[in-house]
Formats: C-alpha cells, sequence, structure tokens
C-alpha cells in the first residue's frame, strides 16, 4: 500500500518529464529520421534511400558550410573560454563576498532581453549609419562610413556576446567549490602565477571548463538569429541551409537530413572533445 | 611581556626565524600587535591561542601571504619582507591539507620539486625517499580519495618536507581529525619532527596538542604573545591570569587582598572565602588590590572530614560533594563550598569503601604555595 503510493507519486512527478522527452525530442526526431530517408522520386512519390545524405557528401557548398560552421563555433567558444575565465575566476575567487552576487547578476542581465533585441542592439551599433560609424567620422578618424556588419568578426563577436554567460556560469560553481587554500598551497611549494594556474587552478577547473564549452559549442553550433542578423546573407551558417531547405526550397526530406547531420556533426565535436580532456559528460554537464 | 628570547645555551645559537615587532592591522583592528620572538634550529615550537587571536595571521605573514603592517621576519638570519611566497622556504601544512585532488599522492609531493626545476630522476629519487620516511612506501600511486585521513596527513608533510624547508608552518592540521587518530598523530608529529629535525611551527587552539608536541609554546591573546616558554614553565609559573586560566584546569576566584605579611598574602573571595597565597605575580600587589586567583585542582586534596588529616596546610574549606565525575585516573570531585561555589578537586578513585561519594562531607586542603594570584 505504502509502496503503491510512493510509486504513483514517483510516476505523476516523472510524468511531464517524460512526457516533455517523449513528445517534444523524441518522437519529432523519429519523424525527422523516417523524413531524411525518403527520397524523393516523383512528384509526391517517394522512396526509400540515402539520397538526402548522397546529395550532402556530393554538394561541397553543403560540407563547407557545416565545415565552417563547425570551425567557427570552435573559435567562438574558444574566445568565449578565454574571455569569460578571467571573469569567473574574478567572480568567485577574488571579489568580496559581497559583490561575488551583484557581479554574478550583471552577468545575468543580457539575458532579461530577447536574442533578437540584443542583436539589433548590435545592429544600432555596427550599421554603416550607426553609432560607432558616425562617431568616427565626427571625430575625423575615417573619412567615409564604414559598414561593421556582415563579416565573420561580427558574426564571432555577437555570438560570443550572446553566449558566453553559459560559460561563465559553470566555470563560476567549480571555482567556487576550490578550497583558497589549494591555491596557496601552490605558491608555497614555489610555483609561480603560470605554473599554479597550469598545473592546479585548470585541472581543478576542468569539469567547469568542458561543461561550459560543451554548453557554448552546442548553443552556437545550432544559433540562427545571430549570424543571420550580424553575417547577412555572407554568414553561411548551417542551420541557414537547414531553414532554406525546410521553408524556401520545401526540401522537408533533404532539411530533415541536414538536422540529423548537425547534430551528429556536433557529438561527434563533443565526443572528441571529452576523449581529449579526459574527462566524461557524467562529471561535466551533468555536475553543473 | 611582549618580547621574549629562548636562551638556551645548549641550543645551537643560529635562529631559523626569527620575528620582530611584528604588527599587522586590518583596517581599524589590530590582528597581530607587536609580537617578536625567536626560533632556534630544529625546534618545535608552538603557538598557542583561542581562535580569533592573530595567530592564523601571524602564520601568514610567515608564510608570505600577508605583509605585516610594521615589523621584520627574518628566516635564517635573512629579511624575508620582499620575498614573494614562493620564493621562500617556508612550506605550510593547511588546516584541511589542500592535497590536489587532480593528482596522485606522487604528483602531489613532486609538484615543488617540479616547480623549482629538479631533474626527473632526482624527483623520482627524493619522492621514494620522503614516502619511505614518512612510513608509506607504497602509496605513490594512489590518489588522495583513497587515503585515510592519518595518511593524508603524513602525505601533507611529506610534500613540503621533500623541498627541505628551513621552517614548516602546521595550521591546526590536527582539527579535521577523530579524537583517537588526532591522538596518535600528534606522537607521530614529534617523532616526524625528530626524524627531519627541521623547525617545526605549530598553531593549535588546542593546549593538550601544544603542550604534548612542543619544546617551546608561545601563548598568544588578543594579538599579543602573553608568555613563551617549556610547556611545564607556563603549566607552573604563568606570568598572567590570562596564561594560568588558559592552560590546564583551575579553580578561579576574583578577590582583592586583606593583608600582605612576610610573602604572604591574604585574599578574601568576593564570596567571602578567605585563603592563603605565597604566589602573586604582577606588580603592586597591595593589601587592598583586586586580584584573581588560581588553583589547580590537582593540587587540592579531599579527604572525608571524618577523616585524620596531615593539617600543615594553609588553607582548607569545609564542603560536601556535589558530585563525582569518573574518568579513570583523572577523576575529580565537585565540591559544593560554604558560600555555595563549586570547587573541583582531582581524587583518586580505586573503587574501594573509602572512595567519595557525592553527599560526603568532605574538607578540601591546598598550599599557600599553589595558590597564584594575579593582579587584575
Amino acid at each position: 500500500m505504502q509502496s503503491d503510493i510512493k510509486r504513483l507519486s514517483l510516476i505523476l512527478l516523472f510524468a511531464p518529464f517524460a512526457l516533455w522527452i517523449a513528445l517534444l525530442i523524441i518522437l519529432p526526431h523519429m519523424g525527422m529520421v523516417v523524413l531524411s530517408l525518403r527520397e524523393k522520386v516523383a512528384p509526391r512519390v517517394y522512396e526509400f534511400g540515402f539520397g538526402n545524405y548522397i546529395d550532402f557528401i556530393n554538394e561541397p557548398i553543403y560540407w563547407n558550410t557545416l565545415l565552417r560552421t563547425g570551425s567557427m563555433s570552435i573559435l567562438v567558444t574558444f574566445l568565449a573560454l578565454l574571455i569569460g575565465f578571467p571573469i569567473a575566476y574574478y567572480i568567485a575567487k577574488i571579489a568580496g563576498k559581497r559583490s561575488r552576487g551583484a557581479l554574478f547578476l550583471l552577468c545575468l542581465i543580457p539575458l532579461w532581453v530577447s536574442d533578437l533585441i540584443r542583436a539589433f542592439g548590435w545592429i544600432l551599433l555596427l550599421r554603416e549609419t550607426g553609432v560607432i560609424s558616425s562617431f568616427l567620422t565626427d571625430i575625423g578618424l575615417i573619412k567615409q562610413p564604414i559598414e561593421f556588419l556582415y563579416n565573420d568578426i561580427t558574426v564571432i563577436i555577437g555570438l560570443v556576446y550572446t553566449v558566453i554567460l553559459f560559460m561563465i556560469v559553470p566555470l563560476v560553481s567549480t571555482l567556487d567549490g576550490m578550497d583558497n587554500a589549494m591555491i596557496e598551497a601552490g605558491y608555497n611549494l614555489g610555483g609561480n602565477g603560470f605554473t599554479v594556474l597550469r598545473r592546479i587552478i585548470v585541472p581543478y577547473a576542468m569539469p567547469g571548463i568542458v561543461s561550459g564549452c560543451i554548453v557554448v559549442f552546442m548553443m552556437t553550433a545550432g544559433s540562427y538569429l545571430t549570424p543571420i542578423l550580424l553575417g547577412g546573407k555572407n554568414s553561411s551558417w548551417f542551420t541557414e541551409q537547414i531553414y532554406d531547405q525546410f521553408i524556401t526550397r520545401f526540401n522537408w526530406e533533404s532539411g530533415a537530413a541536414f538536422g540529423f547531420l548537425l547534430l551528429a556533426f556536433t557529438s561527434v565535436v563533443v565526443w572528441i572533445g571529452l576523449r581529449l580532456t579526459g574527462q566524461t559528460l557524467a562529471n561535466t554537464v551533468a555536475k553543473s | 611581556m611582549n618580547t621574549a628570547t629562548l636562551t638556551d645555551p645548549a641550543l645551537d645559537p643560529a635562529y631559523d626565524l626569527e620575528c620582530s615587532n611584528i604588527h599587522k592591522s586590518f583596517g581599524a583592528v589590530r590582528a597581530v600587535d607587536d609580537v617578536s620572538f625567536k626560533i632556534p634550529k630544529g625546534s618545535f615550537f608552538s603557538i598557542l591561542g583561542p581562535s580569533g587571536c592573530g595567530k592564523t595571521t601571524l602564520m601568514r605573514m610567515i608564510a608570505g601571504f600577508e605583509d605585516p603592517t610594521s615589523g621584520d621576519i627574518q628566516i635564517k638570519g635573512k629579511s624575508v619582507l620582499n620575498t614573494p611566497p614562493n620564493k621562500r622556504n617556508v612550506k605550510m601544512v593547511f588546516q584541511h591539507l589542500a592535497l590536489f585532488p587532480m593528482m596522485n599522492v606522487y604528483e602531489n609531493i613532486a609538484y615543488g620539486l617540479r616547480c623549482i626545476g629538479t631533474d626527473k630522476a632526482e624527483i623520482e629519487r627524493k619522492v621514494r625517499d620522503v614516502l619511505e620516511r614518512i612510513a608509506l612506501p607504497d602509496v605513490a600511486d594512489r590518489e588522495i580519495h583513497q587515503l585515510s585521513g592519518g595518511q593524508k596527513q603524513r602525505i601533507a608533510i611529506a610534500r613540503c618536507m621533500v623541498m627541505d624547508p628551513d621552517v614548516l608552518l602546521l595550521d591546526e592540521p590536527l582539527g579535521a581529525l577523530d579524537l583517537k587518530l588526532r591522538e596518535a598523530m600528534k606522537i607521530e608529529l614529534k617523532l616526524l619532527q625528530h626524524q627531519f629535525n627541521t623547525t617545526f611551527i605549530y598553531i593549535t587552539h588546542d593546549q593538550s596538542e601544544a603542550l604534548v608536541m612542543s619544546d617551546h609554546v608561545a601563548i598568544m591573546n588578543e594579538g599579543r604573545f602573553e608568555q613563551i616558554g617549556r610547556p611545564e614553565d607556563l603549566y607552573h609559573n604563568p606570568q598572567t591570569s590570562f596564561v594560568a586560566g588558559f592552560v590546564g584546569d583551575s579553580n578561579r576566584w576574583s578577590g582583592r587582598v586583606t593583608a600582605v605579611e612576610g610573602g604572604e598574602y591574604r585574599v578574601e573571595t568576593e564570596a567571602g572565602l578567605v585563603m592563603t597565597s605565597a604566589r602573586a605575580v604582577g606588580q603592586g600587589i597591595s593589601t587592598g588590590k583586586e586580584v584573581s586567583i588560581f588553583v589547580r585542582p590537582e593540587f587540592i586534596t579531599a579527604r572525608k572530614t571524618s577523616s585524620e588529616g596531615s593539617g600543615n596546610a594553609q588553607n582548607a574549606l569545609q564542603g560536601r560533594v556535589d558530585s563525582v565525575l569518573f574518568n579513570g585516573a583523572n577523576s575529580r570531585v565537585l565540591v559544593r563550598d560554604p558560600v555555595g561555589e563549586l570547587i573541583e578537586a582531582d581524587v583518586v578513585v580505586t573503587g574501594g569503601a573509602e572512595d567519595l561519594r557525592a553527599g560526603d562531607d568532605v574538607t578540601l586542603e591546598w598550599s599557600a604555595a599553589q595558590t597564584m594570584c594575579f593582579a587584575v
């Protein structure tokens, strides 16, 4: 009797999560698999086959876009880590107890504004008639207004800005758990600042670093809005390619295949990353 | 009593550590106030004090994590004030040990040697050697979380000792251990200190740790050194009332001197007990002065009033046993005196019929020489 009630409450608690996973993740993806394995042989006539995947391999522009998306995402992840680590270190280890909360909140504030608005903020700043360009012409540093938008650097800056918070949060939580005495012991035993960072702080923070990198990489590779708005037609982001297949060309079969390829590609990159750093999903993402 | 030098002609005159007039303020708070001391080579020196007395700040200054507001710290005769912590040959065992969890035992010990660029074969030899000396030759490949509390302790010491430091600082490293292990580690630490023959500076708030292990102990209170001396000196000849109250157990009264006569002081406590003291410490103790009176329980004999006493003790009180605190050889009785206070006295409990029991009428006796008075 007692155990029945326990089981029932467990089922009830678990049900929303199970429904969410089943209806919104597993079911659509199964539909996508089926969809991606259909070849169009004539109008409204489909056959089972790998034609959509073969198309992808045969068309360099497709896999070039995927590789470009992948390498730029890795660059964004790396930059986010490079910028995020000192910020996280400052919040967790250097800032006083009182200012720590305020700093953390400051990092969170951009999240209160939607992605779209933030991207338009960048556009206001960077476009030809935007704030920076007109300021530079006003002070006479440049003769002609400059278009800062629609290039790779802008896309990368925009992406780093969007995702860096997701790097800082897990880093702060791992660094926060590190005993200050460990850093002092590192110095006490004769290490200089660089040795302590390389041999003690970074290895200790590795789970947080990997977890932040996985989240940031996945978000970047799957982002759509920022590359489109800041990169324009030149951005050639893979999600744009998927969007094109679904919406513009109405080729759902090929779009589904591309979606799967993106998922497979990012998963492989994450797996390689985990292998290289000797971490597991269980002690990184699952922990923070 | 802030400046003290340990002058022992039998010891090597060279001092491993010398602190002179160290001050440290955090804003308006004086954490360390005019502390001076010298520690002879190869000795075990403890700094004992209640929490918040500034002992950890003092240790952090020696290690280089804090800079003194004024004063000088010399290691082997050279001032280290401008030397960063990683260049000082002072190693530290942290309160929670701060072993590196991402490295195994070997890596933990080798870390310091790698930092100073020792070559690989030498590191291997030194690490094996130090593990041998702490009697843990087989743990090199273990992870830190696989070690027991006592093993971690020894690895933390080995990690420092492998660097051959001039001074080893230990910041209450036994605090996290359970009682049994703590007792065992006290002896172990003393043996390790003998074996390495390095100067150990041990910080603790636990007086038994300090008294058992140390050659010399400094009692610290509110940022100042109250007294430095051998453990038995501190116990038997405290120089201040704080030391008398902090080291060992004492019965304590506040009172007033009523008469001075031939080196003996008649004192009356606030509650009206009258006793004689032959030991007044501090200047200007004369008739009418306020004093603190201390008598250690082991110097008070309690006997049944009905039995025959020696009768030559200067102080005697009648009372009734309130309770017997049995603790083997350290058993005590709590005696309710005529004015209603409780007085502790050590007793021998043999298990026989003559043992004191609650409700017995007893006479407490102690000598004037064991009654210490301190000027308030």
